[in-house]
């Protein structure tokens, strides 16, 4: 399938769903679609520099919230809309994954896996210690009750925009799978120094990775300010960032586009339902459970499992 | 800002008695990763347990929280081992250290804490012990007990070690592991035994570690998180695998973090450390003593 | 033909040193290889003959000397980019691209060396893959290989990368007779279509049926450089690594 036509493919796609959702008729689940939906862009973003480089990043939380709170000054600043918040978010992030990259890239993976967590905890010490979007105390945005130009309701609006930024985040990690950099990337994955001898210039595209990876992070985490109406540290660093996008592209399977697509959609849905039911300290456990179970037997994730039943079926 | 000496002086001396207890925390760090190559991000997770488990002996039992440590010594051993040997047959041994290893190791960090939080919530804890309140006064100098009695138990600990590893057969044995693998291999000695047993080693230092924390300040289960920075940008400065290094590197940072805390605010701490880790990496990733 | 000017030579290596700690890999090592040659290289294990590699390659930084290859300065350059100068190497111990084919792993070193012929890409992979006898096994993975099979697969991507210089670092090591036919065969038809070659190699048949010249590394210094039937006679030679 070509590129334009998985691209109409995902719009048909995400069309249908908004339909079907809207038929529902129960507000709940477009508050509970949107989580699903952030949490495909974040397990993509995540896997186009993990699952492709084979570069980890445990500071998924410090890139998303980093979105989250440039929302939360530009919209003490001025009224802008959405969309661009969103590409502001997204260059905030990329600009701060550039720079952590630049800093620890030429060394081994380990020490950038390092970095990134230090990372987390700094940046939320430096949100919580800045007065201007609430500190510690946390800032409240005031969510419109209808979106610009559309009119429909604001949350359907959210969800709408998260639908658009999924769409942009497949077709681009796709897209990248099947490129040249895609070729580059997994050379980077399976030894970096026959990849350089093979010319490829693997600072250059672990750059490039590193930038995509936390812009498309900062995007995912823009919207969120105006989905929660009240934002404070503990919550757009949650926890559950940061296991989730590590988590949901291992379990789905990091090869692909689809992994973190399957990861997502399974543990995002999980958490969503188990949240009414048990507590969410209990729901985070059962997912890094889940992960390091994952991680010792099933290395490949679902698609890896998918993929050897159909190879022993075939042989 | 007025720069009172006697404030300089203390914040310094803090800094040296803390900059002992930041060694204690990262020396199994420099046994995982300096020394084994093993990037064991949950070390901070075992720390905090440690703590979990003195301030439980502490207050069900009465015990001292140190002297539980020590009683929990060879029961974090174990876990250790146990823990090396999960991770040598997923990962170690299929090559997958890279991604999947340090994905475990982050699982690992996280379930703990979780769990943690499940079963104390997020409460801050506390133990108590005869030398928690009292203050050393020397001349214009404050030592509080508080903080002196853990620097001793840090030093005394990071000796022995450095003891052991440099005059024992066994010690001797990891030295030569971390050095070369492959020499070992050749020569038909088992570098896998003797890697589990060196990390259920630097696991069990963080037993006597997470007491000394809890002594030092009230813990939750979300500290461990703040360790992270400070642990991996220790054993990098202090030359990976080098305890005099590590010590030196130690120092280094409590006195910088002492010195900020007081001028600057407490809150800005893991910054420090943060920004250590990040000039040391792009300056010397060899470190102050490296090899 | 040997005695070549420094000025016109492809690779020029001047007093290259290496320590690793304080151990002495490489001390003074000058060597000029000029375009079109073929380079046997031959010492024994350990004399830093790989280490060599690694520096004029770039996978390695050496502190003193320097490489000039086309007349230009390595040093500052990364390994891909020597790579895309036309500087291609294989590696001793085999490292393929895992999770692709042996086509894809072909392609790589296509795709970003850039240098374009009229041919599209699939087939060049095949060819090259022809080249070595792997055609047959395009979409398998390398862990389906046989070491002797990755070994091909490791010098059929170097020559991917459309080298001017191919440094081929012991790529017959356990191949059968024939098979070191086969490869000496490629290697000097590849020399014919003007490949510069440096073989590296302990195979002492290979190394004298294909080399114009033949270099001597003995504990990280060059001692001996020059026809290959005179460099085989030389007492030092004989006693350093021939034996008697």
């Amino acid at each position: 399938m070509s590129g334009t036509k998985f691209f109409l493919a995902l719009l048909i796609a995400s069309a249908a769903v908004f339909g079907a959702a809207g038929l529902i008729g129960n507000p709940y689940v477009f508050f509970a679609g949107y989580v699903v939906l952030q949490y495909i862009a974040l397990a993509t973003a995540w896997n186009i520099l993990g699952g492709y480089t084979g570069y980890v990043n445990f500071g998924t939380a410090a890139f998303f919230a980093l979105g989250a709170y440039t929302t939360v000054a530009l919209h003490k600043l001025t009224a802008l809309p959405l969309p661009i918040m969103m590409l502001v978010g997204g260059i905030v992030s990329g600009v701060v994954g550039l720079g952590t990259g630049y800093l620890t890239l030429r060394l081994r993976g380990a020490f950038f896996s390092i970095a990134t967590l230090a990372l987390a905890v700094v940046v939320q010490t430096l949100i919580t210690n800045w007065n201007f979007v609430g500190g510690s105390r946390g800032a409240y945005i005031v969510r419109p009750a209808t979106a610009p130009l559309l009119g429909i309701d604001y949350v359907q609006y959210l969800f709408l925009v998260m639908q658009g930024l999924v769409v942009l985040v497949l077709v681009v990690a796709r897209a990248i799978e099947r490129s040249r950099l895609g070729y580059g990337f997994a050379t980077i994955r399976d030894d970096e120094v026959a990849a350089e001898a093979s010319g490829v210039p693997t600072l250059r595209l672990k750059l490039l990775a590193t930038t995509l990876s936390g812009a498309f992070m900062g995007m995912a985490g823009a919207p969120l300010p105006y989905y929660v109406t009240y934002l404070d540290p503990a919550s757009g660093f949650s926890l559950a960032y940061a296991v989730n996008g590590v988590a949901m592209p291992l379990v789905g399977g990091t090869s692909s586009w689809l992994g973190p697509v399957i990861g997502a959609v399974l543990l995002g849905t999980l958490q969503q339902v188990a949240t009414v039911t048990i507590s969410s300290a209990l729901n985070l456990l059962i997912v890094g459970l889940m992960l390091v179970a994952f991680v010792i037997v099933a290395p490949n994730g679902i698609l890896g499992l998918v993929q050897v039943r159909r190879r022993r079926s075939r042989a | 800002m007025e720069m009172s000496l006697d404030l300089l002086g203390n914040a310094v001396v803090s800094g040296l008695l803390l900059g002992g207890f930041y060694a204690a925390v990262t020396i199994g760090v420099s046994i995982s990763f300096g020394m084994l190559d093993i990037v064991n991000i949950a070390h901070p997770a075992f720390i905090i347990l440690g703590s979990y488990i003195a301030y439980i002996a502490n207050t069900t039992l009465g015990m001292d929280p140190i002297l539980a440590a020590v009683v929990a010594l060879p029961a974090f051993y174990l876990l250790g081992a146990a823990v090396y040997q999960i991770y040598y047959l997923a990962f170690e041994r299929r090559g997958e250290e890279a991604l999947r290893g340090l994905a475990f190791f982050f699982g690992l960090l996280f379930i703990t804490e979780v769990a943690l939080v499940l079963v104390f919530g997020v409460d801050y804890r506390l133990v108590e012990a005869p030398y928690i309140g009292p203050t050393l006064h020397l001349g214009a100098v404050d030592l509080p007990l508080r903080l002196l009695v853990p620097c001793l138990v840090a030093l005394v600990m990071v000796g022995g070690l450095q003891l052991f590893l440099s005059h024992s057969f066994l010690g001797r044995a990891i030295l030569a592991v971390a050095q070369d693998q492959l020499a070992l291999r050749l020569m038909a000695a088992n570098p896998t035994r003797i890697k589990r047993i060196a990390f259920g080693l630097s696991i069990a230092t963080a037993s006597l570690a997470g007491a000394v924390l809890i002594v030092i300040q009230p813990v939750e289960p979300s500290i461990g998180r703040d360790y992270i920075g400070r642990v991996f940008a220790i054993c990098v400065l202090g030359g990976m695998g080098s305890f005099a290094g590590t010590l030196l590197a130690a120092l280094i940072l409590g006195i910088v973090e002492s010195l900020t805390a007081t001028f600057y605010g407490p809150s800005w701490a893991p910054a420090v450390a943060f920004g250590f880790l990040l000039i040391t990496l792009a300056v010397r990733p060899a470190g102050i003593l490296g090899r | 033909m040997t005695g070549c000017q420094p000025g016109n030579a492809l690779l020029e290596v001047t007093s290259l040193g290496k320590r690793f700690g304080g151990f002495v890999a490489l001390e003074a090592i000058n060597l000029a290889v000029p375009e079109g040659e073929r380079l046997g290289l031959i010492g024994p294990n350990g004399s830093g003959k790989s280490t060599l590699v690694n520096c004029i390659s770039g996978t390695l930084r050496h502190e003193m000397g320097s490489v000039r290859f086309v007349g230009q300065k390595l040093e500052g350059l990364a390994a891909h980019e020597r790579t895309r100068l036309g500087l291609a190497r294989s590696f001793q111990l085999p490292r393929p691209f895992n999770t692709l084919s042996l086509a894809e792993n072909l392609r790589v070193p296509l795709l970003y060396t850039g240098r374009h012929t009229t041919q599209p890409i699939d087939q060049s992979c095949i060819d090259l893959l022809d080249m070595v006898g792997l055609a047959d096994k395009a979409d398998r993975l390398p862990r389906d290989l046989t070491q002797i099979e990755m070994r091909k697969l490791e010098l059929a991507r170097a020559m991917a990368a459309r080298p001017r210089l191919l440094i081929a670092d012991e790529a017959m090591a356990g191949l059968s007779h024939a098979e070191v036919d086969d490869i000496l065969a490629l290697l000097i038809r590849l020399n014919g279509q003007g490949v510069t070659v440096i073989l590296i190699e302990h195979i002492m048949r290979a190394v004298m049926h294909f080399s114009q010249r033949l270099v001597v590394l003995v504990a990280g210094r060059k001692i001996a450089d020059g026809d290959p039937a005179e460099v085989v006679r030389d007492p030092d030679v004989v006693r350093a690594y021939l034996g008697e």
